[in-house]
């Protein structure tokens, strides 16, 4: 047993936390969410460069061959630094789907693009019903001369307004179990038929509405084997729920180190509030959830990176993080009282983010539901 | 990072495993003494069993060889703590404090002699320490204690009062927090000694707890007379002793284990237990409720797991123990509360009654619950300690 991070993770987690800090000041994070595109495409470049798009694929696709806990480490760090812009959807739900199911051709076309930061990913999952089950695709695809045609509508996708390819769920066959039937198709975003358009969000992170009307794609363009994608997806939700967990727990890390400095500092009745016994439990809570949001994310991080079955510690480790990370912020915005509830106050952008992160794959609602299914319940 | 358990360890739970079921008598399980439930026939079969343990090295497995240990790893005694906990051994309280609290404090502190004396016989399992440390007006203000230990010739008398000392009237020593010094600023005048309970001049009055049994007392003090050499490290450095002991390993795995068990008997009863003609396992705020006090539970394995690591490393935790505490009480007493309303009517009544479900566990559970986040530092003092300690905020 060992719940520590190696050499070269400590490594990565300190130069990814110099770089975002002296790349990405408060100014730009908030110039970018207040954007339409919500990334710096010169920042990318050199996001690229060091290295971190590729970081879990292997060489001969143009990563370094990093492992899936590496990811976890940076996407931490991402968290602390509330990073915005495509990364997640292109390296998580895009490249680590390419990687486990694509086929020779898609990973070469594919993978070292994204390495080099030429093509930015995502994923098209849910749809108005905003669920992450199978039987909530009702996107379609049908067959027309050998190739298929797409029509449907897909909410809540991720970078979708910047993307270059959509992996888009589809629904290819009506059978008795909603999972049967189900085809994963790589889409050039810039087919004719695709409407994007962008939603204001909470987060204001880049989710989109995708309609797909009459949209060809070549035959070629199936990932794994047709009508048999929903394990692909599975597979994929795992990945993503438990990186999700990584980046809330950076950044209720960043949010509860803000609040405790500020208590520090702020002096009321000539003393600081940290000194009040009030303020200190509320700290004493913070820390508790980060520290326990963390080791349970970390746990199962592990088992997803050792391909172990992870379906219960993903569900339990995506419960406690979304609702603790959102719990924490909350205190902090408490300790930081009137000042942080304005616009130009930095802690908004980690409640905000908080919020929109619990949802994302599930809420901890619907997490408890897996968890009790895996529970034998 | 790694959360697995390398083969020989997984060996290693299968041999605890098999071992406790041979050695843990049936009566133990018909008995099924919760926390503070002892009585004098599981105090003597929790006795036994110490002893056995003992034999086995299990007892105190961290110690050093020579005094009896087995210097086995952080892993290890971690696997032996959840498979003690998860399989209901006879191990309660008064062995926790006796081999985790006291013993490495004499270690630390006490002479060669003492260490001789106590320490191996610890390790064997035949003695048993209970703590003199609260006063009636010493609770969470510990180092405001008042009873007086004074230096007379070869002796140290006693005088004063203890209170909430769980099973003094069974224990073998007193592990005694007095004050030799009155004039000192309050925590510079206290010293730690051990005090035979059979020694002339003690008085111990029963405290009925809210379970109903007999597990504290109140232990009075006149004119007790001790040997000199009962003090345990430097005279009027007691306190920093003391807290030092505070400190030692309490990663709480336990609690974790045991609660284990107590989640998968809910789940289990939830699926055969109908309701309007329903399993309740169908029932989606049944379903809630056991998913998320699972998940709980397992988010305080994970920070136990923590704290045995952090040691495994040399880290000294230090406010991570305080969390770990106040998490284990918090979810403690929300699994009593989830299961309680799961059994509903039925979670009222008592292991007597034959449509006692779960042998009345989850009710004695709701009432035992209330003592973790009291006991050994209250919740509040705890998170002063995080917030301090761990975050560096300043002092009220």
């Amino acid at each position: 047993m060992n719940l520590g991070l190696s050499e070269e993770q400590e490594m990565l987690k300190t130069s990814a936390r110099d770089f975002l800090q002296k790349e990405f000041p408060k100014k730009l994070v908030r110039q970018l969410d207040e954007s339409e595109t919500g990334y710096s495409p010169e920042l990318w470049r050199k996001m690229a460069e060091l290295g971190w798009m590729g970081l879990v694929f292997p060489e001969k696709y143009g990563g370094s061959g990093g492992s899936f806990l590496d990811l976890i480490v940076l996407l931490e760090e991402m968290g602390y630094n509330i990073l915005p812009g495509p990364f997640f959807s292109t390296v998580v739900l895009g490249g680590l789907t390419i990687l486990s199911a694509g086929n020779e051709e898609q990973r070469n076309e594919f993978l070292p693009r994204i390495a080099s930061g030429d093509r930015i990913l995502t994923l098209a999952l849910t749809e108005p019903s905003a669920r992450y089950d199978a039987a909530a695709i009702n996107t379609r695809a049908t067959t027309s001369n050998g190739n298929y045609v797409i029509n449907g509508t897909k909410l809540f996708v991720p970078d979708a307004n910047v993307a270059d390819y959509i992996l888009c769920v589809t629904r290819t066959k009506e059978e008795q179990n909603p999972e049967d039937g189900i085809t994963v198709f790589l889409v050039d975003a810039k087919s004719p038929g695709i409407e994007c358009t962008l939603l204001k969000t909470l987060a204001r992170d880049k989710q989109c509405e995708i309609v797909f009307d009459n949209v060809g794609v070549p035959q070629n363009n199936i990932l794994g084997k047709p009508d048999q994608g929903w394990t692909i997806i599975k597979d994929t939700l795992q990945k993503a729920t438990v990186a999700k967990c990584a980046e809330m727990v950076g950044s209720a890390q960043a949010a509860l180190e803000m609040a405790v400095q500020y208590a520090k500092e702020r002096v009321q009745f000539n003393r600081p509030i940290g000194s009040f016994q009030a303020i200190q439990h509320y700290c004493a809570n913070m820390v508790t959830d980060v520290d326990g949001a963390r080791f349970i994310t970390y746990k199962a991080a592990w088992k997803v990176s050792e391909g172990l079955p992870a379906a219960l510690d993903v569900a339990i480790a995506k419960a406690w993080t979304g609702e603790a990370c959102s719990r924490v912020t909350l205190l902090a915005h408490q300790i930081f009282g009137a000042i942080g509830f304005t616009m130009d106050h930095d802690l908004h952008l980690y409640y905000r983010r908080a919020k929109a992160g619990e949802i994302m794959f599930g809420d901890s609602d619907t997490q408890r539901a897996i968890v009790a299914r895996e529970l034998g319940l | 990072m790694d959360f697995s358990f390398s083969e020989e360890e997984e060996q290693f739970r299968q041999e605890v495993r098999l071992w406790l079921k041979r050695e843990i008598p049936a009566r133990w399980f018909e008995l099924d003494p919760g926390m503070w439930e002892e009585t004098e026939e599981s105090w003597a079969i929790s006795r036994e069993f110490q002893r056995k343990l003992g034999q086995k090295g299990w007892l105190a497995p961290a110690y050093p060889k020579e005094y009896g240990g087995l210097e086995l790893s952080h892993t290890k005694r971690l696997i032996l703590a959840e498979e003690l906990a998860y399989n209901r051994a006879p191990v309660s309280v008064e062995v926790e404090i006796t081999v985790n609290w006291v013993a490495p404090t004499i270690m630390l502190f006490g002479t060669e002699k003492q260490k001789k004396d106590y320490i191996t016989r610890v390790a064997r399992g035949e003695i048993i320490f209970c703590l003199g440390y609260s006063e009636p007006d010493a609770g969470s203000d510990l180092a405001a204690l008042q009873t007086r230990a004074v230096e007379v010739g070869d002796e140290y008398v006693i005088n004063g009062q203890k209170i909430w000392c769980s099973y003094g009237h069974l224990a073998d020593y007193c592990w005694l927090a007095a004050r030799t010094d009155p004039d000192a600023p309050k925590h510079k005048g206290i010293s730690m000694f051990i005090v035979d309970m059979k020694t002339p001049g003690i008085t111990i009055r029963p405290l009925i707890n809210i379970l109903n049994h007999h597990s504290f007392n109140e232990v009075f003090f006149d004119d007790v007379r001790i040997p000199k050499e009962n003090l345990v490290g430097q005279k009027n450095n007691g306190w920093y002793q003391l807290v030092i002991a505070l400190d030692f390993e309490r990663s709480s795995i336990g609690v974790a284990a045991r609660q284990q068990r107590i989640i998968e008997e809910l789940v289990q009863y939830a699926k055969e237990t109908k309701r309007n003609g329903e399993p309740i396992s169908n029932d989606p705020l049944v379903r809630n409720e056991l998913a998320g006090i699972a998940v709980e539970n397992e988010v305080l394995r994970m920070m136990c797991y923590r704290i045995a690591w952090m040691y495994s490393k040399n880290l000294h935790p230090s406010y991570e123990s305080s969390m770990t505490m106040v998490f284990a009480s918090e979810v403690t007493r929300r699994l009593a509360n989830v299961g309680m309303r799961i059994l509903g009517h039925y979670g009222q009544l008592d292991r007597d009654s034959k449509w006692a479900p779960l042998q009345g566990r989850i009710m004695r559970m709701y009432l035992s619950s209330l003592s973790i986040g009291v006991g050994g530092g209250s919740n509040e003092i705890q998170r002063n300690i995080i917030a301090m300690r761990g975050l560096g905020l300043p002092r009220g």
